[in-house]
C-alpha cells in the first residue's frame, strides 16, 4: 500500500476505534491519560507498520494488543529509571492488570459501559467547561488538536495545554472511571448533555468564510449525541438533546443567505430543511417522549423545535402548543430569557396584547437589564398594536443596546416614523 | 459529509431469494454497529426490479418499462446513508460490512452532493429553482 493512501486508512481505522481503545485501556489501567498516552504510542507503531504490512484484518484488536504491549514494556522501563518505591507500587500493580487483561479479544464485545464511563470522565464537573469540551473531543469524539484549535478558533498550544491540565487534574483528584449512579448520576449527565450542545452551538455558530472544521462540530456533536442515545436509551434528556440537535442541524443549509447574512426561522425557505435530519430528529423525540414522565429542558426545546419542522409553511406553526411547551420549560429553567420567547409565542398564539402582558411583567426583571431583545421584543408588540410612538421608543432603546451593528441598523429602520 | 453505500444486487436477490438467518443477524449486528457509532442516518434494503420500473426520456417523450431488468450487476439491493469525516472513514465501514451476498458481491460508495459543491456556479436563483423543485417532489410524495 502506498504511504499516503496506508495514512488515510489509518485515520480512517483511528476515527472508527480510538474511542473504544482508550475506553478499554482507561478500564484497566484507571487512569484516562496514561490510556490516552497508550493508545498514541499504538498509533505511532500503526503508522510505522501498517504502510509496509497493511492494514490488519482487526485493526481495533490490533491496536489494542499494541497498546497493552507498549504499556507494559514503558512500565517496565520506567520501573528501572525511577525506583521510587510508592509509585513502583501503583505501577507494578497496573503492569499486571494490563498482562492479566485480554483487550485485543475484548475489543469486540460490548465495550459500552467502558465507552460510557469515559464519557462522563471526560465530561467532570471537577474540569472547567473548555477542559471537558477539548477532552472530549479528543478522546471520544477523535479529534486531533489541531483539528480542535482550527474548529475553535484558538492557537494550538491551547488546546495542547488544556488537555494535558485536564488529564492531570482528573488523575490529581482521583476521579474514578465509571459511570455515576444513583443521586449523582442526574447531575453528571447535564454535563456530558451541555458539552455535547457546547460543541455543537460552537459549530452552528460559525459563519460564511470559517474554515469547514468549524460547521463540522455540528456532525461531530451529532455523532457524540447519537453514540450517548445507543449507550443510555433509558435517558429520555439524551433522546432530547439528539432530537433538539438533529432538528436544529436540518436547518442548517437554510439558515443564511447567499451572502452570508442570517436568516430568520419564519423567513427560511423551508424547502431547503434537510428531511433526513428532521425525520430523525422527530423520531428522537418520540423515544424521550415514550420514555414516559416530564420532558427535561433538553426534550422541551426539542419539541419547540420540532413544531416548526412539521409546519409547512410558517402559517401552519401551531403557536398554542409552542407557547404551551415555553411554558412548561419557563417552569423548569426559571429563566428570564425563556419566558421572553414564551411571550412571542403567546403573541402569535393569542395576538399581540396577551404578548404583551407577559413581557410586562417581566419589565423589572434584573437578569434582562441591557438585553436589547426586550426592547426590541416589546416594540414589535406595540407597534401591532399600533401604538407606534411607543413602539419607536422601543426601537431606540434597543438600538442602544445591541453590539450587532447589522442588527442595530435593523432596528432604527423600524425606529424611523 | 454524507455518503450513499450501495450493495449491488444478484441473481439471487433479483429472485427474490431472501439471505438465510445467519446473514439477516450479522446484518442486524453490523447496522447496529453503525447505529451506536453515530454514522448510519438511513438505510433500507430494496425488492427486486420485478417490483420496480423504469421511465425512459427521450426528448419530451417518456416511456414506461415495468422491471425485471436483467443486467443484475447494475441494479441495486440496498442501501445505507453513512455520515462520516472521509470517503476513507466510509471504506473502513464498508469493508467491516459480511459480505450482503452469498458468494462475490459489491458495494459501491458514492459521496452526496451538498448544494456548496456546486461553487459559484450555482447562483443563488439556481438554488431557488432547485429548491422548488425539490418542494415539488416533497408536495407530490404527500
Amino acid at each position: 500500500m502506498a504511504a499516503p493512501d496506508a495514512h488515510r486508512a489509518i485515520d480512517a481505522v483511528w476515527r472508527i476505534e480510538s474511542a473504544r481503545v482508550i475506553a478499554g485501556l482507561a478500564r484497566i489501567v484507571r487512569d484516562v491519560g496514561l490510556a490516552e498516552d497508550l493508545a498514541q504510542d499504538a498509533l505511532v507503531a500503526a503508522l510505522e507498520q501498517w504502510p509496509e504490512s497493511g492494514v490488519p484484518d482487526n485493526p481495533g484488536a490490533w491496536l489494542m494488543a499494541t497498546a497493552k504491549h507498549r504499556g507494559i514494556d514503558r512500565l517496565r522501563h520506567k520501573k528501572m529509571a525511577e525506583r521510587k518505591q510508592e509509585q513502583l507500587g501503583r505501577e507494578m500493580e497496573i503492569e499486571q492488570r494490563l498482562t492479566e487483561s485480554d483487550l485485543a479479544a475484548e475489543i469486540d464485545d460490548d465495550i459500552g459501559d467502558d465507552l460510557l464511563s469515559l464519557i462522563f470522565t471526560a465530561c467532570h464537573p471537577v474540569l472547567s467547561p473548555d477542559a471537558r469540551v477539548a477532552l472530549t473531543l479528543r478522546l471520544v469524539g477523535a479529534l486531533t488538536t489541531p483539528e480542535i484549535a482550527r474548529a475553535f478558533l484558538i492557537p494550538e498550544s491551547t488546546v495542547a495545554q488544556r488537555v494535558v491540565r485536564a488529564k492531570r487534574t482528573l488523575a490529581e483528584a482521583q476521579v474514578p472511571i465509571e459511570v455515576p449512579s444513583g443521586s449523582e448520576r442526574d447531575a453528571r449527565l447535564s454535563s456530558v448533555l451541555e458539552v455535547i450542545y457546547m460543541i455543537f452551538n460552537e459549530g452552528y455558530s460559525a459563519t460564511a468564510g470559517d474554515d469547514w472544521m468549524r460547521p463540522a462540530l455540528c456532525e461531530d456533536a451529532l455523532r457524540l449525541g447519537r453514540i450517548l442515545a445507543g449507550l443510555a436509551p433509558n435517558e429520555p434528556e439524551v433522546h432530547g438533546l439528539v432530537a433538539l440537535m438533529e432538528i436544529q442541524a436540518s436547518r442548517l443549509r437554510a439558515r443564511t443567505g447567499p451572502s452570508g447574512d442570517p436568516i430568520l426561522l419564519l423567513d427560511q425557505d423551508r424547502a431547503r430543511w434537510d428531511r433526513v435530519l428532521i425525520a430523525r430528529g422527530l423520531a428522537a423525540l418520540r423515544r424521550a417522549e415514550q420514555l414516559g414522565g416530564a420532558l427535561g429542558p433538553c426534550a422541551l426545546q426539542a419539541a419547540i423545535a420540532a413544531c416548526h419542522a412539521r409546519a409547512r409553511t410558517p402559517e401552519e406553526t401551531d403557536w398554542e402548543r409552542i407557547a404551551a411547551l415555553y411554558d412548561a420549560l419557563t417552569q423548569l429553567t426559571a429563566s428570564p430569557v425563556v419566558e421572553l420567547n414564551r411571550a412571542v409565542a403567546v403573541s402569535m398564539a393569542f395576538g399581540p396584547a396577551a404578548g404583551l402582558d407577559v413581557v410586562d411583567a417581566l419589565g423589572s426583571e434584573p437578569a434582562l437589564e441591557g438585553y436589547h431583545l426586550l426592547p426590541s421584543v416589546r416594540g414589535d408588540l406595540l407597534a401591532r398594536l399600533g401604538r407606534h410612538d411607543e413602539a419607536r421608543a422601543e426601537f431606540e432603546r434597543a438600538a442602544a443596546l445591541t453590539r450587532n451593528e447589522r442588527e442595530r441598523t435593523l432596528l432604527l429602520a423600524r425606529a424611523a416614523p | 459529509m454524507r455518503f450513499m453505500v450501495m450493495v449491488k444486487a444478484n441473481a439471487d436477490s433479483e429472485a427474490g431469494v431472501m439471505p438465510h438467518e445467519d446473514l439477516l443477524r450479522q446484518m442486524g449486528e453490523y447496522n447496529e454497529e453503525l447505529v451506536k457509532a453515530g454514522v448510519m442516518l438511513a438505510g433500507e434494503g430494496l425488492q427486486p426490479s420485478s417490483k420496480g420500473a423504469r421511465v425512459k426520456f427521450s426528448g419530451k417523450d417518456r416511456s414506461v418499462i415495468d422491471g425485471p431488468f436483467t443486467e443484475a450487476k447494475e441494479l441495486i439491493a440496498g442501501y445505507w446513508i453513512m455520515q462520516v469525516k472521509s470517503l476513507d472513514e466510509a471504506i473502513e465501514w464498508v469493508k467491516r460490512c459480511p459480505n450482503p451476498m452469498e458468494g462475490d458481491s459489491e458495494i459501491e460508495i458514492r459521496q452526496v452532493f451538498e448544494a456548496e459543491d456546486f461553487g459559484d456556479e450555482y447562483t443563488p436563483e439556481l438554488r431557488e429553482q432547485g429548491d422548488r423543485i425539490r418542494e415539488q417532489a416533497e408536495a407530490n410524495q404527500q
